[in-house]
This record gives structure tokens, C-alpha cells and sequence, in this order.
């Protein structure tokens, strides 16, 4: 509770283009994340993000309807060239964006000394899941916020919050990264690329589906993810989401393609101190932004009026068509 | 399981796909090409989104209807013809599904990853070219009735029966897709 009542959630939304974030801004997003047309952020897809002009006409475009900006710029920046992740740095603060979420120890360095006044959020892709971790950023480099990774439970996330000095964002919504995010070598042992070096999680450069009668073949790299007969939904072509047959049988070996939906939990992560809630999807189209991001403002206005949180499905937008809380509730396998 | 009802209200109604097939190519393809100017026109970011790729063709194919457009993204400009056959025109991309759910992706109805998830369009070949074209599109934010009026406009009023027939059959596709689309 704060002096003025129960506190708030804030909202914060994705967008890949510029349409996106005005889609996310009319409905109801408080922040919205976005990146640059490069490789210094985690979902360089091709026709996706923001040209310079392009981030700074969207920031302004955000403060006059009192939205922040959040920037990522969270891959790792490539041994013996810093240049591109620092150039970002620098114009997202001569740009007034509201913060940079970055992962990169050796960035961090840099936009603390170059940048002080700019605010820095931990992106997921750090990989920080424990209160010692957490404060070490804090301490070193002054950061504000750190997002948590999809590993945690709501227990564990109430502990975090309580043990670290910066303010606490978990997702809510979206497609579901079940590996330590950062740290995962998935795409990468398949295709060369990651989104931790390259910013794609099995790039569309080495994707490919086929029909085979009414089953739909996907491959990446020279891996067959999956063989979907017609009445079964697809996910995205990522080995974590594979059907895969081995000595132990057939089926998804690591996590079916479904979505993460949390709406249910907003009360308690509310009550565990958590500052504000992500939804995923800077690759998704302006449909998904509009439907996804109205059914959360709607769902934390409830619950700051003290009513019941409306859940109307989401599961016609999501991966696999099905939603499930994740590790939240620890109940998947 | 895929909800079988919400796939059937996405697809044109059977007697207007029905009514549509003998209609000769050409006029189609001359309209077309016209609204594709004007939209390239009025949304020079689009190609802007394509700099840097290399010449592509993507077969778009309504699965309801008895022809293909091929779309040609070069590095600056969009070029579109409209064919019986693929037989005699290679192609690096495919995308299929109902011309309500086509239509649906440009006007910003649909979500195309979760149209690619319930197996409402079909997507084979270069992924990265059909990806591109899509979030052109997406921030494009193309309004297509207001461009079939903004196209027709320019050609001036002998056609402003074929501006209202067109209309008419936009409006059509677009009721189709909003009733498909479920929030």
C-alpha cells in the first residue's frame, strides 16, 4: 500500500515499429520498448525497429501523451567492437528516451560514466535472478529496474523484491522463454546466430516449412522442429518449442508452444512488490499490440479500482493457442 | 485443438468466390496495380522498411479464389502481377489462405504470427523476405477502403461505378475478417 491507496502496476508494452507504439500508447500502455534497425537489441528481424529519426519523432510522439520510452539495447556487444552498442547508448540519451535496458557488463560501464543521468534498467538477457546479483548491478552502475527472468516463481519474485535496492518488472504476457534468457546457446548451436550476440532466436535466414500433404514440416537450420498434422497449432520454429521423437517416446521434449498469460497472478505479484509488468511481443503486428495491450489496461484498472480482474481470452493470439502461467506457479513439467 | 467455426468464418463466403472466378485477370490486375501505386505513394516508409534486401518474389494465393498475385520487392519499389499458374513464374516465397484473412493482414485485423499458429495462412520459402513485408506492411497502417477511395479519386469520375464496386466488395472481405477475428 502506499499513503495514497493500493499502488499501481505500470504497463509496459512492446512495439517493433513506430505504428506499434502508437497502437500501444492508444491503448493504454505507460511505457512502451522498442529498439534500434540494428543488432544492438534482441529482436533485430528483418523490416522490424526504429530508424534514428524514426525513435526520435516516437519518443516525442510518447511524452506529449505522457507515455515513457524504454530502449533496448540489450544484446552483447561483439569482442573488439563496441562501437554500434555504444553509438545507441549515446543517441537514446541525446534523444531523451526514459531509459535503456541493457545486459552488457562492459555497456552498463559505459552509460553509467558517459551518461549519468540516463536511467538504466537490467534487461532480462543479463540473466540476474538472484538478490546478491541484482544489488551487484545496482551498486556498480546505479541501475533502477531489473527484469526478471520467466524462471522465477511469484514466491521467489516476492523474495527478490524484498532483498534487492532497485524497483522489480516481470512479464506477463507472451511468448515464453523457458531457458536462462542471456545464456541460452539453442539457436545458436543450430544456426550460428543468437539473440544474445546477433539479436534473433532462430533467425528467419535459416527457417524454412514445407506442406507435406496436411502436415507442415518446419525446420531450422538442419534440425526438423516439427511435423504438424492440420488440427494441431504451431509455434514459433525454436528447438525448445521441438517435437521431437526419442528412446522415450514422441513429443515436445523441452516445452509445448504455448504463451504466457499472468493475469490472474496481477494480484499477487501486485502484493509481492513487483513495479511493473512486460508484455512480450516487439515482433508481433499492431492487431496483437491493440488486443493484447486494451485486455491488460483493462485488467489493472480493475484491479486498482478493487474489482475483479476481467479475463477475456487471449489464447486466438498466442503461440500454440493456449496460455499458461509458467514457472509462476511451478506447475508445468 | 483449432476452433474449426472461427477458421470457416474466415474464409469469403462460397458464392462470392464462386462469382469470382470467371472474372477476367486483367482488369483486376490493371485496379490493383493503380492501389498499389497509390499506397507506395502515400506510404513511402514501407519500402523504406525493404532497403537492403535483395530482389524477391513473393506469390501471395487466396486459396478461395482461382489466382495468384505476385508481389516483386526490389530496393525501391513493389511491383505486382497477377497469375493463373506459378508454373511459369519461380517464386522465393509462397503465402496462402482465405482472401479475408489476406486482406485482413493489410488492413491490421489479424496478427500474422497467430494466423501462422491456428494454420489460417501457410507461409513456405524465404521466410525473412515474407517477414520483412509483413512489418512493412503492419507500420505501413494501411487503411484499405480509404486507398481504394484515394486511388479511384485520382482516376477521376467515369469510374466512380467501379469505385463503389469495389467498395462494395472490400466492405464484404472486411466483414468477413472482422467476424473471424475474435477479441
Amino acid at each position: 500500500m502506499t499513503p495514497h491507496g493500493p499502488r499501481t502496476l505500470e504497463l509496459v508494452c512492446p512495439a517493433g515499429t513506430p505504428a506499434s507504439l502508437r497502437t500501444a500508447i492508444e491503448a493504454g500502455a505507460d511505457a512502451v520498448y522498442c529498439g534500434f534497425r540494428d543488432e544492438t537489441n534482441a529482436r533485430n528481424f528483418p523490416g522490424l525497429n526504429f530508424s534514428r529519426d524514426e525513435m526520435r519523432a516516437s519518443i516525442s510522439y510518447a511524452r506529449e501523451r505522457g507515455a515513457k520510452v524504454l530502449i533496448a539495447i540489450n544484446t552483447f556487444a561483439r569482442a573488439g567492437d563496441p562501437g554500434p552498442w555504444r553509438r545507441a547508448v549515446d543517441d537514446a540519451a541525446a534523444f531523451g528516451a526514459n531509459a535503456v535496458i541493457l545486459a552488457d557488463l562492459g555497456l552498463l560501464g559505459y552509460a553509467a560514466t558517459t551518461h549519468p543521468r540516463l536511467r538504466l534498467h537490467l534487461s532480462v538477457q543479463a540473466a540476474a535472478a538472484s538478490a546478491d546479483s541484482i544489488n551487484f548491478y545496482v551498486g556498480r552502475f546505479g541501475v533502477k529496474r531489473v527484469v526478471l527472468p520467466r524462471v522465477l516463481s511469484v514466491a521467489e519474485i516476492a523474495a527478490v523484491t524484498r532483498a534487492v535496492s532497485c524497483e522489480t518488472e516481470t512479464f506477463a504476457f507472451g511468448g515464453l522463454c523457458v531457458m536462462t534468457e542471456g545464456r541460452c546457446s539453442l539457436s545458436s548451436y543450430a544456426t550460428g546466430k543468437s539473440p544474445n550476440m546477433n539479436g534473433v532466436c532462430s533467425p528467419a535466414s535459416h527457417v524454412s516449412y514445407r506442406q507435406d500433404g496436411d502436415c507442415l514440416v518446419s525446420r531450422l537450420g538442419e534440425f526438423t522442429i516439427d511435423r504438424s498434422d492440420s488440427g494441431r497449432p504451431v509455434g514459433y520454429p525454436t528447438l525448445c518449442k521441438g517435437h521431437f521423437r526419442t528412446t522415450a517416446g514422441q513429443g515436445y521434449l523441452f516445452e509445448e508452444p504455448v504463451s504466457l498469460d499472468a493475469r490472474r497472478l496481477l494480484p499477487e505479484l501486485r502484493t509481492a512488490g513487483v513495479t511493473a509488468i512486460k508484455i512480450e511481443g516487439r515482433q508481433r503486428s499492431r492487431a496483437y499490440i491493440k488486443a493484447v495491450v486494451a485486455a491488460f489496461r483493462e485488467a489493472l484498472d480493475a484491479l486498482a479500482a478493487g474489482t475483479a480482474v476481467p479475463i477475456e481470452s487471449l489464447a486466438s493470439m498466442t503461440e500454440g493457442q493456449s496460455v499458461t502461467s509458467g514457472a509462476y506457479r511451478k506447475a508445468w513439467r | 485443438m483449432l476452433q474449426p467455426s472461427l477458421q470457416q468464418a474466415r474464409r469469403l463466403p462460397g458464392i462470392v468466390a464462386w462469382a469470382m472466378r470467371p472474372l477476367p485477370l486483367f482488369p483486376l490486375e490493371f485496379a490493383l496495380v493503380r492501389l498499389l501505386a497509390g499506397i507506395l505513394e502515400r506510404h513511402p516508409d514501407l519500402v523504406g522498411r525493404l532497403s537492403g534486401m535483395e530482389r524477391r518474389r513473393i506469390a501471395v494465393e487466396p486459396d478461395d479464389l482461382p489466382f495468384t498475385v505476385v508481389l516483386e520487392l526490389q530496393e525501391s519499389t513493389i511491383s505486382l502481377r497477377i497469375v493463373r499458374t506459378l508454373d511459369i513464374i519461380p517464386v522465393h516465397a509462397r503465402i496462402r489462405g482465405p482472401l479475408p484473412v489476406l486482406i485482413g493482414l493489410v488492413d491490421g485485423v489479424y496478427d500474422g504470427d497467430a494466423l501462422f499458429f491456428s494454420r489460417d495462412l501457410v507461409i513456405e520459402g524465404d521466410i525473412e523476405a515474407v517477414l520483412a513485408l509483413r512489418n512493412a506492411i503492419d507500420d505501413a497502417d494501411v487503411d484499405l477502403l480509404g486507398e481504394v477511395a484515394a486511388t479511384c479519386a485520382a482516376c477521376g469520375s467515369p469510374i466512380d461505378g467501379i469505385k463503389r464496386a469495389l467498395e462494395g466488395i472490400l466492405r464484404a472481405v472486411l466483414k468477413t475478417a472482422n467476424r473471424g477475428h475474435v477479441q
